[in-house]
């Protein structure tokens, strides 16, 4: 057993150095063959790697181009999690101006069209006279998901790191995870997704939920792929006003990539709270109530284009005649 | 099989329809095939282009199809249930119509579940229920349900077809031999003797002890699809109940109704009797004021209870901007139109009964596109959603051709199934006449022996 655990370690540390080596030839290559003229080549240079099931492949280097979305572990090792964390994170409701820069960057980062939207921005307004605030919400990453409970195929699974994920070559479709999440976070692909011809055949991975594909469901995985890099997810990096604060739970850290603060001193302080506690999902987002506010609510909606703009119309537009 | 002289003449009655296929029949099993054609073409779409051809979308995950789905098993159910309980209690004037409920539960419980694989994304990986089962899930429960529930309700049917598929095979009938040989095989050598009479009789009596708590379970599972999720207007605990109720209900108008129709079509009028459309419409009102207790159970504890994200499915129900006038139709005619009809003694008519059933069947399905629709139409965050097909459903063409396939399947199998078995049990079917004079049921007589 051991021996063999430590050829798998030896098995993947040579993967990773291969990766590596292959991501400075094909940089290398790639720079030559973009100062030439912006097309990939058709047919280059295949490199031979260890796939994360042990098996000896011969890739495409032009593949390798991408090499941060192709999964770094195996799918098994994808449904344990990352040993030791417990990840968490924690939203501050003060500081969000509805900038949307994490919902780009979320995009970006998993080849998602603009209207897919696995984190998306709501304006909340709690009651009659309650003072709208802007909400971003991305998974809830649930301790006791219901999406997870009623998975007829266990394709959306919760681990150890607290992460619920999706594995979208085995997700049957049925959608019954989107009728039972109380949040609204899941999304449907109810035509063959757009994805970059390069990643389309790139062997899918929970961790990276890429390529999209037909008919499964998708949703914001808190990017474990860049976690195992020690990268903090595109949103949280992204954000300009430092809301998300990504961290560990046991390490009892968050951080939002510019202070790095104690998780439970944090909610201590500012009386952190997780939306729809009554529920009883447990969530492992918390929010920071939107008290000593650093933006007036309106700077996230005087400047939106119309189209985006019209979705938060109802809450804002009779603010204003009142005003 | 030896026949008794009543039976022979019930036998020599419905023969023709067995032997020949008249070119009505052959009108209507083209005209569905069409239809199912159609189906096809959109099933085609759906798989190649995606399910974006549906108005199913995030939040709208479920429409047209969950809601036959739910329908079409819920007549399943039903008629198990009627045939279970007909059988049991030996129901005197229940024989003739047993094999119609028997029938409604097989052809149901097939037509059913294609609709909850359509509302499946991928058709490629539908095995992946059986080879990475996942227990804790309803959906789970549900395949397990329907699989068990199919095998139950063939037998169930075959059990009680045995005595009369021998009575074919003996007939002589004018049939081809491909039929012929269909009807020995599957009457697997019976010939009446004591010993298979009381094996029959065991197993079908089992069964149907079976059936009863089966179809009850199955219903609930059923329900728990939705009743598990944490979404106001599903997650009740009335809801098993409520389904097994609206399955039952809904299931005696289907039977009605198709009592009606063979009566009709294959002059079945002495055996298919106003009393079995009183009898059937009598257990139909019990019904209907059962599931509208029930209805009226949801609505007013979740109105008066006020909640916020209950209101708002309330609020949509009830507004006639929304789904106000659909709730009002659903309510009215398919809960008060069937009581008072057969309440009153002046309308307690063979065609106004059938109407009254047909009428609130239709409402039923609309009152399942009600519970499923709006409450997924309403989530707990605010949508804040421009895309309009997004917000709100409106199914297209593809699923409205499906739903019209579905229903052509389910006639088409009516048509081709009484084509191949006589719609009233012949064997062991009793002459009334003789039965009342056992039973001492005087008015009963009156019923019987009037022509309706």
């Amino acid at each position: 057993m051991k021996e063999q655990e430590e050829i798998n370690n030896n098995g993947r540390r040579d993967f990773v150095k291969n990766v590596a080596l292959a991501t400075v030839v094909t940089a290398t290559c790639g720079s030559l063959t973009c100062s030439c003229s912006t097309k990939k080549p058709a047919v280059s240079e295949k490199v031979k790697l260890l796939s994360p099931d042990g098996e000896i492949v011969e890739i495409d280097s032009v593949y390798l181009n991408h090499q941060e979305h192709m999964a770094i572990v195996s799918k098994l090792e994808a449904r344990e999690g990352i040993a030791g964390k417990k990840f968490v994170m924690v939203v501050d409701l003060a500081r969000c101006k509805n900038a949307r820069k994490c919902i780009s960057a979320c995009q970006k980062w998993h080849y998602r069209p603009e209207e897919t939207e696995w984190l998306t921005v709501k304006l909340l307004k709690d009651s009659e006279k309650a003072a709208p605030y802007w909400f971003p919400k991305q998974c809830f990453h649930c301790d006791n998901p219901p999406c997870v409970k009623v998975c007829p195929v266990d394709a959306t699974f919760k681990r150890n790191d607290g992460l619920v994920l999706i594995d979208n070559e085995r997700c049957i479709g049925c959608k019954f995870c989107m009728a039972a999440c109380p949040y609204s976070t899941r999304v449907f692909n109810w035509a063959e997704p757009e994805m970059p011809l390069e990643l389309r055949d790139l062997a899918s991975n929970p961790e990276t939920n890429i390529p999209a594909r037909v008919g499964t469901v998708e949703k914001c995985d808190f990017c474990p792929d860049r976690a195992r890099e020690g990268l903090l997810p595109p949103c949280v990096e992204a954000c300009p006003n430092g809301v998300f604060y990504f961290g560990d739970e046991n390490e009892d850290t968050v951080t939002n990539g510019e202070e790095t603060l104690s998780f439970t001193q944090l909610i201590k302080d500012r009386a952190g709270y997780r939306f729809l506690e009554e529920l009883g999902t447990k969530p492992r987002v918390y929010y920071l109530p939107p008290k000593d506010r650093q933006f007036p609510v309106e700077r996230g909606y005087e400047n939106l284009p119309d189209k985006l703009k019209a979705r938060f119309k109802d809450i804002m537009e009779p603010a204003k005649k009142k005003s | 099989m030896e026949l008794n002289s009543y039976e022979q003449q019930v036998f020599n009655h419905q023969r023709p329809e067995i032997e020949k296929f008249g070119k009505l029949n052959w009108f209507f099993t083209i005209f569905f095939l069409c239809w199912i054609a159609a189906g096809g073409y959109a099933l085609y779409l759906q798989i190649s282009r995606g399910h974006v051809v549906t108005g199913m979308r995030d939040n709208v995950v479920w429409g047209l199809f969950i809601v036959n789905f739910i329908f079409f098993i819920g007549l399943s159910y039903a008629g198990a249930i009627i045939a279970g309980v007909l059988h049991l209690l030996k129901v005197p004037w229940g024989k003739p119509i047993v094999r119609l409920a028997q029938m409604m539960t097989v052809i149901s419980v097939v037509v059913g579940p294609v609709f909850i694989l359509l509302c499946v994304g991928r058709f490629d990986r539908l095995h992946h229920l059986f080879i990475y089962p996942r227990i804790q899930s309803p959906m789970t429960w549900d395949v397990m349900a329907v699989v068990t529930f199919f095998a139950g309700g063939v037998l169930f049917l075959y059990l009680a077809l045995i005595k009369d598929l021998a009575v074919y095979r003996d007939a002589k009938l004018d049939i081809p031999k491909w039929k012929q040989k269909l009807y020995k095989i599957l009457a697997i050598g019976y010939r009446g003797a004591a010993s298979q009479k009381r094996h029959l009789i065991i197993s079908q009596n089992l069964l149907a002890i079976i059936m009863i708590p089966l179809s009850i379970i199955v219903a609930s599972i059923l329900s728990w699809i939705f009743g598990m999720t944490l979404r106001p207007g599903w997650h009740s605990t009335i809801f098993g109940p409520y389904f097994v109720m609206g399955a039952l209900y809904s299931g005696c108008g289907v039977l009605i109704v198709a009592m009606w129709v063979y009566r009709r079509m294959y002059n079945l009028d002495s055996y298919i009797t106003r009393k079995h459309f009183v009898n059937l419409g009598y257990v139909m009102m019990m019904l209907a004021a059962g599931y509208g207790y029930f209805t009226f159970s949801e609505y007013f504890t979740g109105w008066f209870g006020s909640a916020k994200w209950e209101s708002e499915v309330i609020n949509k129900l009830f507004n006639p901007a929304e789904y106000g006038w659909w709730t009002l139709f659903a309510n009215t005619a398919g809960i008060l139109l069937p009581i008072l009809i057969v309440a009153i003694p002046a309308t307690r008519k063979i065609s106004l009964i059938t109407i009254a059933a047909f009428i609130m069947v239709m409402a039923l399905w609309v009152k399942r596109y009600l519970i499923i629709i709006p409450t997924l139409e309403s989530p707990a965050l605010p949508m804040q959603d421009t895309r309009m097909e997004y917000v709100k459903y409106t199914a297209t063409w593809p699923e409205w051709t499906l739903t019209i396939a579905g229903v052509a399947t389910f006639l088409l199998f009516f048509t081709l199934m009484a084509k191949f078995v006589t719609v009233v049990p012949v064997a062991g079917l009793e002459d009334p006449h003789l039965q009342h004079n056992n039973h001492h049921e005087p008015v009963a007589i009156n019923e019987a022996t009037q022509p309706a």
